[in-house]
């Protein structure tokens, strides 16, 4: 039989099943910390490699961080025998369908985009989620274009970019986080000429 | 043993959580927009329903009746963490296709259901049995919804494309998952009739 719904009863029966729960919870935490971890950086290290021209210094340690609305902005960038050959801008919008939309932008020296990946969204299954390159072809139209002389925007707004349909809001969310991680590169690291990885780009804020 | 085998098949056919009971109608209309998603919010589904419901018949006994449902609640949760927390460090893959989806299985409320109606009053073993079975009968009835409007949808099997085009899309939307499941509901009735004495 249950035992009698005292207070004391009841008290010590959910302060047991809270504190066995959390305890649990942080063990398991704690042993899957390190590979959650890892996953995570690997993603963003092979996002770096699959978007930028090859590189042979270390992206992910040359990297810019920028505070803006609201949240970070993370330029990696890449140089060869010292030169500059582009940088890996991991952006945000918090205007997407399902909430915040996060991507690594890859950005040549001139500004142009190179590629671009999808690292975490929370758009509808079928529709929105069409912005992950694997899935659709829409993120494939902005490879080629330069934001100086290219309008990021659905046509919708003016601009040259092919929305999905029934996505609208996708989309134009899409387009908010390429302009805003091409105005903090332009800004921070193309006018600044801070190119060299071992003195200005690594400058932390 | 017998006894066991009719407690899985109660759960899929008889007592079939989607199309008989009709329970946890969230999850089962938001994931089943693919196949594949409908299989892994099944199958992850089914593993934290065998646990919980282990766990509660173990413990039920000594949880006074007035918090029974905030314990269970708990309980539910914190195996529904174990379960995101392990998919995220050690099955990424999967992990980034259900997304959203694997926090959801708390709040389903199919195993709170079988927590209060079965698990509370009967054995570890049988508890983990029905939960399979439930289980079980969850993942068939996700997985075929989501093959259906998939292949509606977005003219596609299993993640490939039979047909080039974006398919009919209010298949894909919720609209669809109404229209997808009533049909399937049918569907399942006129078979359970044809086939399964009382």
């Amino acid at each position: 039989m249950a035992k009698e719904s005292s207070f004391k009863n009841m008290a010590l029966t959910l302060l047991v099943i809270s504190s066995v729960s959390s305890a649990i919870l942080a063990g398991v935490y704690e042993l899957t910390k390190d590979s959650i971890d890892a996953v995570r950086i690997q993603k963003i290290n092979r996002g770096i490699s699959e978007i930028l021209p090859p590189f042979d210094n270390n992206p992910s340690e040359n990297v810019y961080k920028k505070f803006v609305d609201g949240d970070t902005v993370y330029v990696y960038v890449a140089t060869k025998d010292g030169k500059n050959t582009g940088a890996a801008v991991q952006t945000f919008t918090n205007s997407g369908y399902g909430g915040k939309i996060v991507l690594l932008i890859g950005f040549l020296a001139d500004g142009t985009i190179n590629g671009i990946k999808v690292i975490s969204h929370s758009e509808t299954p079928g529709l929105g989620d069409k912005i992950d390159p694997g899935k659709h072809g829409f993120s494939l139209q902005f490879n080629g274009k330069n934001p100086e002389t290219c309008k990021i925007a659905v046509r919708k707004d003016g601009g040259e970019i092919d929305a999905i349909t029934a996505s609208t809001i996708s989309s134009k969310a899409f387009c908010d986080a390429v302009t805003r991680a091409y105005s903090v590169y332009r800004e921070d690291v193309m006018k600044k000429g801070k190119w060299d990885g071992n003195t200005g780009a690594t400058s932390k804020q | 043993m017998k006894e066991r085998i009719q407690i899985i098949l109660k759960g899929i056919f008889r007592e079939n959580p989607t199309f008989v009971l009709v329970l946890g109608m969230c999850p089962t209309l938001a994931t089943t927009s693919s196949a594949i998603n409908g299989l892994s919010m099944g199958l992850a589904t089914a593993f934290v329903l065998m646990l919980s419901n282990m766990t509660i018949s173990l413990v039920g006994q000594l949880i006074p009746d007035k918090v029974r449902i905030p314990s269970y609640v708990v309980i539910i949760a914190a195996f529904v963490t174990v379960v995101d927390l392990l998919m995220a460090g050690y099955l990424p893959d999967i992990h980034n296709t259900l997304g959203i989806f694997i926090p959801l299985i708390v709040v389903n409320c199919i195993v709170l259901a079988r927590a209060e109606s079965f698990a509370a009053k009967n054995g570890a073993v049988d508890s983990v049995f029905d939960g399979l079975g439930i289980g079980l009968g969850f993942t068939l009835a996700l997985t075929f919804l989501g093959f259906v409007r998939e292949l509606l949808g977005s003219y596609s099997v299993f993640g490939h494309k039979l047909a080039s085009g974006d398919g009919i899309i209010l298949f894909i939307l919720a609209p669809g998952a109404f229209f997808v499941l009533a049909y399937l509901m049918i569907l399942f009735n006129i078979v359970k009739k044809k086939f399964i004495k009382k």
